[in-house]
């Protein structure tokens, strides 16, 4: 058998397509992959039988229509899957088993794919370190004491480790990008409203979107493709003919105008994200691009609006989790009041009871004002600022991350400084506009570093090929020695 | 404006979240740290903005009434933590 | 003034108090599937079968609006002479409950889809506006079980997601009757759109009351207490009562009232505090994430005013003017729109004061005593609009058809048919019954002598032994004149 760890997603696609390879055997593969990479935490729930099964039966009826034949896949334990255990790393779904599938992933099986199991993330997605998960934290293959970045930390480090070809994540603050430069893989965050919301255990309604993670941009094109599209059972998916990313995919960046913000160069940042900026930038120039300098004047202001907006939308997407319905319910208390209390209070972890209590307060009365409608004011002026820039330019560059990953236990005890990792990717998700992030070099520890690229709402093709342009020229490497096996 | 205890134990009775009083301490101090950084905002004066709801280009899209959903009892009731053949069970509601 | 006999006040010896009331009325929108689901909303169906994963509020679940909701809302409006908001937004009230199933019932706060508008009361005394709030589309919550069990409440949410109408008034309303007045032409105006069927034992229409007393005279509103959640016309006007007297005791005893939510005691016969709830309640209402703002275009507003059905109001003017009823007459005609459409039916082809007359007196009277809504009546508007042709043309007398009337209520039977096979037509021919006319009063030539000589009471002895030896038939205007002719004589 050949090496298919050095293979990416369409390389496998393009294997099975031309029958080189059989589904069965590279779903195999990844299970050995998986068993071998228990270390990493980086699985929840795995379905092996269930794929051998599906793999199969492909095998058996080849059916080479999909954008996806055969291949087996992970998923972010976030997006509900039929009769597969989903918990959204959280004690309060540990045995909730959804008799429904998640619009994204339905869209993925539909196009050929098969699950291989489900992949850890912080609890409901709160977290930029998958330290909050009821499962246990997620290390980062490059590192033996790093973090993976979170909240789809699970999903990175089983991608970086080739536990999963490719895989799907959420993005609320960050989520998708964040762990994705901290691995050394790329992460899409699409326009709000591309990717169905509808299935997937929500954090942030108004900022949630599901993204493919990946280990190229070709890759990128390719699952975006396979996952998003109009979803009537969402109010808030956009109503529009399915794009060919992969087809269309190219490296024409000559002429495009390059938006480099001067709020993003802030305080204290490591001269490794500055030079690693400038790196990006010079390869744009050379690729004909045009750098202009802009400025999105409230680019400051945008941590301290998501850390209203999202959890004050979290408190209330989470008062679901009452023990009644499904999930976890304590045995204490003698009342329902009490019952209620309880299922939560034992149910939730640490972030997850800090945010839904930060939620409530900003939401209660007398503080509503002041907190969480000023918060949606201040969002209006920080996606008024990127509107105005994309009148002049096509896309925007800026680092991922402030830092690379960081060290388990580092910032658990500190949720500010947490929270200042995600300082570059969240005025993106207020603003609902796509950004990826792909990786750009190492620092001095060798631990890998992304570059971010941001467009106006559905122009995703555009930064594909920005990205896709851009990683011939950086020629990333990353050769890990699979020390977790 | 920050939070002190007694408002933590407010809100955590509000969200419907039992605390211990061990961690009343440290998390009163993790939310006021939040509190207190999320006020920069303010600085900015917000008075002619409108508050921005949704970032979605599109009004609301309606459905057309039509029953295609429901007679799914068992579905619904299949992961209660505690159900019979018709209901979900709860503990009494004290009124 | 009239108006004072009507005015409601209650004294005491000190003082005279007045009652403000305002009303928050939930009406069942009526469309076949929920708010914001595809299941079914029909009533009465085994517990937990009409609930879909999204009203049941399973991870992941989102709302979709449901059009026609959003429809029986704007002609509801329309029917209220409302301002219809173009531009609404559903907001979620956060609250636990166990029959709450997502912790937030979706509802709209600061923009409502209707906005002011008024009803109109008939007063005895005249015509009393009635100012509207606003009106808001929402989502009915499940149902809780207290009663199966001494440990456990059970939860049903086949009503989850239910659209609802909240119709909040302003303080205008005085008195228990005038509550009384203005929920029942609400319910005539749903009604008659199609829009809620107002039906209160099924739980479609209910009613928040909000109650304050102040002196007579006094310009500022009291404080007021929130009575939720009543069920019935009669119950309302038993709470307001209950609860205004309360009010009053309180302030005369030198207290103060506390602005609370309170629950109506059918059982006990009290108002009831319910604070214990209300302390832990702020439902930090925020816009719905998961919805858009709702925007609708005038000109579907204008569509939907141009299907409007003639409303109460309208309908009440145009019988008054055009078929010449009282004022009360109408009233009765247009509290239904089936009767309305009853007696428009029956006026086609027949006399208006006699068809009036029947309706409001003979039918009514069946109807009631048999509990029927018009709708199932066993006389057709066709068959009632033939026996009053029978009447008008002579065929048969009034007397006679209260005899035909009554087997049409019993056999559904046409009134032709009844007259004709139980021979109760009217006895017209002139000579037939002169013959009968000069042999009863050949058999009374004594009582013909005394009425020749001044004893004319003795006209009606004459005229019933005529109707008896017809055995009720003949027609009572020829007899007339051939009676008067032959004692002429």
């Amino acid at each position: 058998m050949s090496d298919f760890n050095k293979s990416s997603l369409s390389e496998i696609v393009n294997l099975i397509k031309s029958k080189k390879v059989s589904s069965s055997e590279i779903t195999s593969h990844y299970i050995k992959n998986i068993e071998k990479g228990k270390k990493l935490n980086s699985f929840i729930t795995t379905c092996f039988e269930e794929a051998l099964k599906k793999a199969k039966e492909f095998d058996n009826k080849k059916n080479f229509n999909g954008l996806l034949p055969g291949v087996p896949l992970a998923v972010k334990d976030l997006f509900c899957t039929k009769n597969v255990k989903t918990t959204a790393g959280s004690k309060i779904l540990e045995n909730f088993i959804p008799t429904y599938e998640s619009s994204v992933t339905h869209n993925l099986w539909s196009e050929g794919a098969i699950l291989l199991g489900k992949l850890n993330c912080d609890e409901f997605a709160m977290g930029s370190s998958n330290e909050t998960s009821y499962f246990g934290n997620v290390i980062n293959p490059i590192g033996k004491d790093l973090v993976p970045g979170g909240s789809s930390g699970g999903s990175a480090s089983a991608l970086a480790a080739n536990l999963t070809p490719a895989t799907i994540g959420t993005d609320t603050g960050g989520s998708i990008r964040q762990p994705a430069s901290f691995t050394g893989t790329v992460g899409l965050k699409p326009t709000y409203g591309l990717c169905s919301r509808w299935g997937i255990v929500a954090f942030a309604s108004s900022l949630d979107q599901a993204g493919p993670m990946t280990k190229n941009v070709e890759d990128c094109a390719l699952l975006l493709e396979a996952m998003s599209g109009y979803d009537g059972k969402d109010s808030t998916s956009i109503n529009k003919k399915k794009e060919k990313y992969s087809k269309n995919l190219n490296q024409k960046v000559k002429g495009l105008k390059i938006g480099i913000p001067k709020e993003y160069r802030i305080e204290n940042m490591p001269k490794e994200i500055d030079s690693l900026w400038k790196k990006g930038i010079d390869i744009l120039k050379k690729s004909g691009a045009k750098i202009i300098d802009i400025s999105l004047p409230h680019t400051k202001y945008a941590l301290s609006t998501y850390y209203i907006v999202a959890p004050a939308e979290a408190s209330s997407n989470l008062a679901r989790y009452d023990g009644v319905k499904y999930g976890y319910r304590s045995n204490k208390g003698k009342n329902l009041i009490e019952m209620y209390e309880n299922t939560r209070g034992e149910g939730f972890g640490d972030e997850v009871k800090r945010r839904v209590l930060i939620g409530t307060y900003v939401l209660s009365s007398g503080y509503y004002d002041a907190y969480y409608l000023k918060a949606q004011k201040v969002r209006r002026l920080i996606k008024n600022d990127f509107d105005k820039c994309f009148k002049s330019v096509d896309a925007i560059l800026t680092p991922s991350t402030p830092s690379s990953a960081f060290k388990i236990g580092e910032k658990t005890n500190d949720p500010i400084s947490m929270y200042l990792n995600d300082i570059f990717t969240v005025p993106v998700n207020l603003a609902g506009i796509p950004a990826i992030s792909i990786p750009a070099g190492q620092d001095n520890k060798g631990h890998p570093l992304g570059l971010q690229l941001i467009s106006k709402a559905l122009d995703e093709q555009k930064i594909l090929n920005i990205a896709f342009a851009m990683e011939k020229s950086i020629a990333f490497k990353q050769s890990l020695n699979r020390w977790w096996e | 404006m920050s939070i002190d205890k007694n408002q933590v134990k407010k809100v955590a009775k509000l969200s419907r979240i039992s605390l211990d009083d061990s961690k009343l301490e440290s998390l009163s101090k993790d939310l006021a740290s939040i509190l207190n950084f999320v006020e920069q905002l303010n600085k900015l004066d917000t008075k002619k903005t409108e508050p921005l709801s949704s970032v979605v280009d599109k009004t609301l899209e309606p459905r057309i009434d039509k029953i295609n959903d429901g007679k799914i009892k068992k579905e619904i009731l299949k992961n209660s933590p505690d159900k019979n053949e018709d209901f979900f069970i709860v503990p009494k509601v004290v009124e | 003034m009239e108006k004072e006999k009507f005015d409601y006040y209650i004294k005491t010896e000190k003082n005279s108090w007045e009652v403000v009331i305002g009303l928050e009325v939930h009406a069942q929108v009526i469309s076949d599937s929920k708010l914001f689901s595809g299941s079914s909303t029909k009533f009465g169906a085994k517990p937990n079968t009409q609930v879909s994963l999204v009203d049941s509020a399973f991870p992941g679940m989102l709302p979709v609006i449901n059009q026609y909701c959003i429809e029986q809302a704007i002609k509801t409006g329309l029917g209220l002479n409302a301002k219809i908001n173009l531009f609404s937004i559903f907001d979620r009230k956060n609250y636990f409950y166990a029959d709450l199933p997502a912790g937030y019932q979706i509802s709209q706060y600061k923009n409502p889809i209707v906005g002011e508008g008024a009803v109109t009361l008939d007063m005895p005394y005249g015509s009393k506006k009635v100012g509207i709030e606003r009106l808001h589309l929402e989502q009915d919550a499940g149902k809780s079980i207290h009663d199966l069990s001494p440990d456990n409440t059970f939860v049903d949410l086949n009503r989850s997601g239910v659209a609802l109408m909240e119709i909040v008034s302003k303080p205008d309303l005085r008195s228990p009757s005038e509550v009384n007045l203005y929920v029942k032409k609400l319910r005539t105006i749903m009604r008659y759109l199609g829009t809620c069927d107002g039906n209160m034992q099924e739980g479609s229409l209910r009613a928040d009351v909000n109650v304050s007393v102040r002196k007579k005279g006094e310009k500022k509103f009291g404080t007021r207490c929130e009575i939720k959640n009543v069920n019935s016309i009669k119950f309302m006007e038993m709470a307001i009562d209950l609860e205004a007297k309360r009010q009053v005791e309180l302030l005369e005893a030198g207290k103060t009232i506390e602005q609370e939510t309170r629950l109506f005691d059918t059982k006990k016969n009290e108002t009831r505090s319910m604070r214990s709830k209300e302390e832990a309640h702020d439902y930090r209402y925020f816009p719905d994430p998961d919805l858009l703002p709702l925007e609708i275009k005038q000109s579907f507003v204008d569509g939907l005013k141009k299907k409007l059905p003639e409303l109460p109001d309208k309908k009440k003017d145009r019988f008054i003017k055009k078929f010449k009823l009282t004022p009360y007459e109408a009233n009765v005609l247009v509290s239904e729109i089936d009767i309305s459409k009853y007696f428009e039916e029956v006026i086609k082809n027949a006399d208006i004061k006699l068809a009036k007359n029947w309706i409001i007196v003979e039918l009514f009277a069946v109807l009631n005593e048999k509990n029927l809504d018009i709708k199932n009546s066993p006389v057709s508007s066709k068959n009632l609009a033939s026996l009053i042709n029978a009447i008008s043309s002579g065929e048969i007398s009034g007397k006679i058809a209260k005899k035909v009337f009554e087997i049409m209520v019993e056999t559904g039977g046409e009134p032709s048919k009844i007259i004709k096979e139980k021979g109760l037509k009217q006895q017209s021919d002139p000579k037939e019954l002169e013959k009968i006319v000069i042999k009863v009063l050949g058999d009374n030539s004594d009582k013909v002598s005394e009425y020749k000589s001044g004893k004319e009471k003795l006209y009606g002895f004459f005229v019933g032994e005529i109707m008896k030896a017809s055995s009720g038939k003949a027609n009572p205007k020829l007899v007339n004149d051939i009676l008067k002719e032959k004692l002429k004589k």
